[in-house]
């Protein structure tokens, strides 16, 4: 098996025992873009006309899009998740377009889903307080009282869940492109791969982008109050 | 002929790594099932695409658990073998 092939993290250590890993560099990355453009954003909401256009158009777009999403999953009382999950959608989608430009996905460690699916976990059970405080003690116990155990694993399993499918997808596409670099003869590395990342970076990217997000939806909707 | 203790574990580990890959088995026939029972849904009732589609992307997500975890512990005894270092 060549050097290459290993999923080793590459690092330097600072002064002081801190690694900086290829995972951490590109999260910047992904965190800058985000960043620069939510700032972009938020300067021109100024000089935002009643008539759309050009910039304006494309921001008015993808947030309308997702507040229908959020609105549509978990109702028009609780439309205001749409705001975190705005965040998390495009967090996780660019962190998984990131193996586009050779860097490593961010979601290709486990460190990063964890804190993602941790935070589904504690958003699920702090609303289930807050909003529905009978209800969601009682929960524990249906349909029979002896079941508490099992309600109790059911729900640490949860995050873990959520947190080793973003892991596993990411990281099975990491390899198996590494394996397509590295393993195919010379002729066909031409445009071939561009199939490759088609279908592991852009459409798998996606579509558990929208599974991570629809599934905290539903989760956390399923302890809210009607 | 004797065999080097390290190199055995290694060797047992990637057949492990196989044996566990198969956990995807079961996952691709369910997700089969659900493509081709959405499929007849569309048909159905044409008008109701879009749920349709968002309800299957999500039931195959959730079936989609299984394999994902045999793939994580095939990558577990590929790449960060834990029984290597209890020779």
């Amino acid at each position: 098996m060549s050097e290459n092939l290993s999923i080793k993290h590459y690092g330097i250590f600072l002064p002081g025992g801190v690694e900086i890993t290829q995972t951490l560099v590109s999260m910047w990355i992904v965190m800058g873009i985000l960043i620069t453009f939510a700032v972009i954003a938020r300067c021109k909401l100024r000089s935002f006309k009643p008539v759309p256009a050009g910039f304006q158009n494309f921001v008015e777009l993808i947030v309308d899009i997702f507040d229908n999403f959020v609105v549509s999953t978990m109702g028009e009382r609780y439309s205001y998740f749409a705001n975190w999950f705005f965040g998390v959608f495009s967090f996780i989608l660019l962190s998984n377009l990131s193996g586009l430009i050779i860097l490593r996905p961010p979601t290709a460690d486990l460190a990063c889903t964890a804190a993602l699916g941790l935070s589904t976990f504690v958003l699920i059970h702090f609303f289930g307080i807050a909003k529905n405080f009978k209800e969601y003690w009682k929960s524990y116990f249906q349909p029979l009282p002896f079941l508490f155990p099992l309600n109790v694993i059911s729900e640490l399993a949860v995050p873990v869940s959520l947190s080793f499918r973003l892991f596993g997808a990411t990281l099975g596409g990491f390899i198996l492109m590494g394996l397509v670099y590295n393993l195919f003869p010379m002729f066909l590395l031409f445009g071939l791969p561009a199939a490759f990342h088609g279908y592991f970076d852009v459409f798998a990217g996606c579509l558990q982008a929208y599974i991570f997000t629809i599934l905290s939806m539903t989760f956390i909707r399923g302890k809210l109050p009607e | 002929m004797s065999i080097d203790a390290r190199a055995f574990v290694l060797g047992c580990s990637a057949i492990g790594a196989g044996i566990a890959a198969c956990a995807g088995l079961g996952t691709g026939i369910g997700q089969g099932f659900a493509a081709g029972k959405g499929a007849e849904a569309v048909g159905r009732q044409p008008e109701a695409r879009g749920t349709i589609l968002s309800t299957l992307l999500v039931g195959d997500a959730v079936a989609e658990t299984s394999a994902i975890y045999g793939l994580v512990v095939a990558l577990i005894l590929l790449f960060a073998n834990p029984l290597v270092g209890q020779l």
